[in-house]
């Protein structure tokens, strides 16, 4: 199993120098918990903020802080200014065709929400089919089951292997021109499975249906195009990439949105308002009813701006030696069960022990100043699909190291040896 | 006479003081104590049985016994084992009066809050809710006999 990144062809430590140097950007990494240095391991959850980051946000409110886009005082202006250049740093990052593309919104799942029920309602009637694939998070389920519920219309699963792969076969399968929307996760949250997106996107639209890409657990770890992808729609969140919680972003085709019928309803969303009739702003801002998040936007662009000034490749690069590592030394621990062996992983280590319940070892780890995430990951019928109830796992992130796999690793042995009997 | 509940809190917490504040030690000396609790019976691991509200599954089964209650009780997390043993052992064979009224100041004093984080405090939390619901039933059965 420790090929398992061995297949990517660059799987090299970035230098303890070049780590030191990340590590010194990030304050929260330099603390104590319960007595220990901190190993923060819970970055497919959250990942960490850069100073950048932080200080953004506060410059934001002690400088430029007021209402955007209405304005006409310099404040404002300066506001708007901010909150577009996001924006266009996304449209960059993205490689979509233009910044009228990108909609902000809270996060994936309001970004998932919003396909639902705007595309959704006008474009899903009874008897069509939706299909997900079976390592979903809650949030690329649930909406698609309402909107099923709402409509008539039914929802297809794509099962996936004992490795956590989608077995594109049965996918196959599935598609047929009932077909109207499929919605996959390009990165699994729980096992870690990079998904053949591309494959996905060109078999859906041969039969004419539109895909939406939870790009959450990928934003930070993959280079991504989504006109190369040719996907209809891509979310993800901001928190999840160095950048502030309760921002995210919809991406999608212009000629989509275009169609599509606002989500929320309120003041910035309409082009013109009588008691009669009520006209609609153009896209994006025809999805962006209210005030929005404006300081977080305008903080999020420090976060791309960091991952940039490192890049996608050095940091996949760290991350994946990271995780073949973290693989080879998990599996020595006796009783150790990876789940989620796929060929392309992004670093996500999930595990299960014999006779030691998830639930322990998280809390026996955090004793040790370790950070990890237990349980069912929003992914109930994954688990279902392993017949376990949840998994321990650790996800890495560029800023974290060897060492930090190591004291994990040793927490762990001591945890087993005292556990099982 | 059995002990009092505030005299098995404070034997608690002499015992823990013990471990200085370390947590690690505390964690293992919670699961040494949920492994002297006695096994619960398979046919008693129902649903009906398991207290909502934490990440692990928690088992609390009643048994009264005259005018007072014994608690019988399992977990398939080690840790949230010794933690519903600490509170059998509280409540075990106190009136049901005594257990609706108990002040549970040793959760402070051993530091339970600090350590088990809210998750977990909160399914704690739920495990002595659930044992003074019992002990309600409890005691409007006995004052229904009277």
């Amino acid at each position: 199993m420790s090929s398992i990144s061995a297949q990517h062809s660059d799987t090299t430590f970035a230098s303890s120098f070049e780590v030191q140097k990340i590590r010194e950007m990030f304050p929260i990494l330099h603390q104590e918990v319960n007595g220990k240095p901190l190993v923060y391991f819970d970055n497919a959850a959250t990942t960490q903020k850069p100073q950048s980051v932080i200080d953004a946000l506060n410059h934001y409110y002690t400088h430029d802080n007021a209402n955007i886009h209405r304005g006409i005082h310099t404040l404002a202006e300066r506001a708007t200014a901010a909150f577009e250049e996001t924006r266009q740093a996304i449209q960059a990052f993205l490689g979509a065709r233009e910044p009228e593309e990108i909609i902000f919104t809270k996060g994936t799942t309001d970004s998932i929400n919003l396909v639902a029920h705007s595309f959704g309602k006008a474009n899903v009637k009874e008897g069509d089919e939706i299909i997900i694939s079976a390592m979903e998070h809650h949030s690329n389920i649930v909406p698609w089951q309402i909107l099923c519920e709402d409509k008539g219309a039914k929802l297809k699963v794509i099962p996936v292997n004992e490795q956590g792969e989608i077995l594109i076969d049965e996918y196959q399968k599935l598609l047929s021109e009932k077909t109207k929307l499929v919605s996959v996760v390009y990165a699994s949250n729980s096992l870690g499975t990079i998904n053949p997106v591309k494959e996905i996107v060109d078999l859906a639209h041969s039969y004419g249906a539109v895909v939406v890409l939870d790009g959450a657990q990928a934003s930070a770890h993959l280079e991504i195009d989504v006109q190369e992808l040719n996907c209809d729609f891509f979310a993800l969140s901001a928190h999840k990439m160095y950048g502030p919680t309760g921002v995210g972003v919809l991406y999608g085709k212009r000629r989509l949105l275009e169609k599509m019928p606002p989500y929320q309803a309120g003041g910035e969303m309409i082009s013109n308002v009588s008691f009669e009739k009520t006209t609609y702003n153009d896209i994006p801002y025809k999805f962006e009813a209210g005030t929005p998040n404006i300081a977080d936007v305008v903080a999020f662009k420090q976060a791309i701006d960091f991952i940039q000034s490192i890049g996608k490749a050095k940091i996949q690069a760290h991350e994946q030696a990271l995780l073949a590592y973290a693989h080879q030394q998990l599996e020595q621990i006796p009783g150790l069960k990876i789940i989620g062996t796929a060929r392309e992983k992004v670093s996500v280590a999930s595990f299960v022990i014999d006779q030691v319940f998830h639930f322990d070892i998280g809390q026996m780890l955090d004793a040790r100043g370790i950070a990890i995430r237990t349980g069912h990951h929003c992914t109930q019928p994954l688990m279902d699909r392993y017949g376990i109830e949840g998994t321990a796992r650790a996800s890495f992130s560029v800023y974290n190291t060897k060492e930090e796999i190591d004291n994990l690793v040793e927490g762990l042995s001591k945890i087993v040896k005292m556990m099982r009997k | 006479m059995p002990e009092t509940i505030k005299e098995i809190q404070d034997e608690i917490i002499e015992e823990f003081s013990m471990l200085d504040g370390d947590q690690e030690m505390t964690n293992f000396y919670i699961m040494e104590l949920g492994q002297k609790l006695p096994e619960l019976e398979e046919e008693n691991k129902t649903e009906d049985n398991i207290i909502k509200g934490c990440q692990s599954k928690v088992w609390v089964v009643p048994v009264p016994e005259g005018e007072r209650l014994n608690f019988k009780a399992d977990s398939n997390s080690a840790i949230t084992k010794g933690l519903v043993s600490l509170l059998v052992r509280i409540f075990n064979h106190q009136k049901a009066e005594d257990i609706l009224n108990a002040d549970l100041y040793f959760i402070d004093k051993i530091g339970m809050n600090r350590f088990i984080g809210t998750q977990r405090s909160n399914g704690f939390g739920a495990m002595i809710k659930q044992i003074r619901l019992f002990a309600l039933v409890q005691k409007d059965r006995i004052e229904a006999t009277k």
